[in-house]
């Protein structure tokens, strides 16, 4: 009885599989050998990355005058890019924490690899507020310690700072949560791996990990509390990430629904990274039992509603900017100053990319598509870049004085900074599908009786999914095999 | 240190072993530990266990997490080095408080999150270069054990865990 669900709902493990066939299928990317496709995935990230950290190179050498900034637009694709991965940072967390809370049983299969995502993204989040300091050797001086010219503490008025303290713990409480789920994946990797460095590496990364039933209760009970913790963090970060726009007092930032409108958008374009990441990684790592046209509707089905609270966001600001009749107000991003003035072609590109295409995934054929919802997630991601883009480029080129109006234009370096975080982040994300368990195996065990198809078919003919018994016979007793005597 | 002689069974089904395990325990026999490749809802109070307190712990730690924070901001900003930020009032901790609700809250999490994980670790003995101690490989990927010290009484156990459906039963000693 503990394992039933009703016959209605689609499984969410396809195949007729037992516990260890799920092992298999799992340790099979780790176990065996990459393609060439891998390779040629990686070797253009890998090339992607390198330029970008020459573009860095160059900034921290030359000074960030090598970038398209003037006085006016002091951060333009820096912090656009900031915001956009801290964004897709967002799906990860929000996923394991706020969907176990939930009782989703469909996060199981996604869960790793969209964490995994947002710890590779938040990486590439956090490099570019340290470049942009021009003297990144001297970060530390974010953190609250007394500075050597006396004891001048950080402003802990500043959204700023506040930034500092929510992404960092984001970044290390979505780490610790992360891992400690790897743990039993580890170990099971460790338990079965033959040659002796692979054994010595997974061991290490299993912190000895053994699965003692007091163990389980405790992993249990610390993944709900560390979900209850990180569902207000996750809302936290980007809430604050709003502020430090909302705060200001920029007509077209200072705005008081910015901060669910962006949390709201960075779930949005964090499940179309998951998207994009997931329909590329289901096929490669033959994980289509796992990763199945269910868990894609589920997410596109959480895709409609963020976005729509996006849309409803930009028409009220666009309705709001209109009706105060100020004529500042025509110059943000989201007005009919906007939408005809010389970044018209970013206007629209948000519109389409972001309002336009997601409204696809209404038609049910379309939701369950692969193809189709693979190429909703890439414009849903170029459309949420622009966003960023917008509110940061079209609301600083028109300030209050008309002789500091401007139009950002991004240097190459501008570029390649942006291009080497994508390499960083997928040549950390490769790497990741290569080396570790890309599927949380032991929660993914916990459904298999109650959401996998064959024991699904099963109940609904009225089968138990305990086994009988069989005592005659076939009972192995004191017949030790030669593993345990070296134990 | 005297060895110790325990009964090592094997299951390959979740629910058998749940019920195996009840079944020892209704026969009066002590379960010394039972490994598992993924959790098993009720088998900690089958094997009766008592519950966890690592909930409590993170909720003191989050208070400990909120008092520093608290402490943090009063000390650097109101009592050390007072400044006028834009004209927020930095006379008392109460006035500039609004401002610093986001740090409160960021480091409750902070120290609420890590210092339990910590506890789970340091309770549960798992940290890096920790050899682990699952007596079989098999208990991460698809199998049971459920390890029962012995007591002159090895073939009246071996005979109530073939009962209760163990696929392999073995008696071992442990040192």
């Amino acid at each position: 009885m503990s394992h039933y669900e009703a016959s209605i709902r689609e499984p969410l493990i396809l195949g007729d599989k037992n516990y260890h066939d799920i092992t298999e299928d799992i340790v099979k990317p780790i176990e065996g050998k990459a393609n060439k496709h891998w390779y040629m995935a990686f070797y253009i990230s890998l090339a992607a990355m390198l330029w970008g950290f020459g573009c860095i190179f160059y900034t921290v050498g030359t000074g960030i005058g090598v970038w398209g900034l003037s006085k006016n637009i002091g951060w333009a694709w820096d912090i656009t890019n900031f915001v956009w991965w801290v964004g897709i940072g967002h799906a990860g967390t929000l996923i394991s924490a706020v969907l176990l809370l939930f009782r989703q049983k469909w996060r199981m299969a996604i869960n790793r690899s969209a964490e995994a995502m947002t710890i590779f993204a938040v990486f590439q989040a956090g490099l570019f507020p340290i470049i942009h300091m021009g003297r990144p050797w001297n970060a530390y001086w974010v953190l609250p310690i007394p500075n050597q010219f006396g004891s001048l503490w950080v402003n802990f008025n500043s959204p700023l700072l506040w930034d500092v303290f929510a992404i960092s713990t984001y970044l290390s409480v979505s780490l610790v949560f992360w891992w400690t789920g790897l743990l039993p994946d580890f170990a099971m990797i460790r338990d079965r791996a033959v040659k002796p460095f692979q054994k010595k590496i997974y061991s290490l990364l299993s912190f000895g990990w053994s699965g003692r039933a007091k163990d389980w209760q405790r992993f249990e009970e610390v993944s709900l509390v560390l979900a209850g913790l990180a569902t207000p963090l996750v809302l936290s970060v980007h809430t604050i990430v709003s502020m430090d726009f909302a705060t200001s007092i920029n007509p077209g930032w200072h705005s008081t629904i910015f901060p669910p409108y962006f949390v709201a958008g960075a779930i949005f374009s964090g499940f179309a990274m998951v998207q994009t990441l997931l329909g590329i990684m289901r096929k490669v790592t033959n994980m289509e039992d796992y990763i199945t046209r269910m868990h894609i509707e589920y997410m596109n089905i959480v895709i409609i509603l963020t976005g729509g609270i996006v849309a409803v966001a930009y028409a009220t600001e666009f309705f709001i900017a209109w009706y105060t009749g100020s004529p500042y107000e025509n110059y943000t991003y989201l007005s009919v100053g906007a939408a005809t003035g010389p970044y018209s072609w970013a206007f629209w590109s948000l519109m389409i990319f972001n309002i336009m295409i997601p409204q696809l995934l209404w038609i049910k054929k379309f939701r369950r598509s692969f193809i189709v919802s693979f190429i909703i997630s890439i414009a849903i991601n170029i459309g949420m870049w622009f966003e960023r883009f917008d509110i940061i480029a079209i609301v600083l080129s028109k300030g209050h004085l008309p002789s500091t109006w401007w139009r950002f234009e991004p240097t190459f370096v501008d570029v390649g900074i942006f291009i080497g975080t994508i390499g960083f982040f997928f040549v950390l994300f490769l790497l990741y599908a290569r080396t570790f368990p890309v599927i949380a195996q032991a929660e993914v065990k916990t459904i298999l009786k109650s959401s996998g198809e064959f024991y699904k078919k099963r109940s609904a003919q009225g089968i138990a999914t305990k086994p009988a018994i069989n005592i005659a016979g076939n009972v192995v007793i004191n017949d030790k095999s030669d593993k345990k005597d070296i134990e | 240190m005297s060895s110790l002689k325990v009964i090592h069974a094997f299951y390959n089904d979740d629910e058998i072993l749940l019920d195996a395990v009840k079944t020892v325990k209704a026969a009066h026999h002590h379960i010394d530990e039972v490994f598992c490749p993924f959790p098993v809802h009720g088998l900690d109070k089958a094997m009766g266990l008592a519950p966890t307190r690592i909930a409590i712990t993170a909720f003191m730690y989050g208070i400990t997490g909120l008092s520093v924070a608290i402490w943090m901001t009063n000390y650097m900003m109101i009592q050390d080095w007072p400044q006028d930020i834009g004209g927020k009032p930095s006379f008392s901790w109460f006035e500039n408080m609004p401002a610093f609700v986001p740090i409160m809250f960021e480091l409750t999490v902070f120290f609420a999150a890590h210092l339990m994980v910590i506890t789970f670790y340091m309770r549960s003995k798992i940290w890096p270069f920790r050899k682990a101690e699952n007596p079989d490989p098999r208990t991460t990927d698809d199998h049971f054990l459920m390890e029962i010290p012995v007591h002159n009484n090895e073939e009246e156990l071996t005979a109530l865990l073939v009962k209760t459906g163990a696929v392999e039963i073995n008696v071992v000693e442990k040192h």
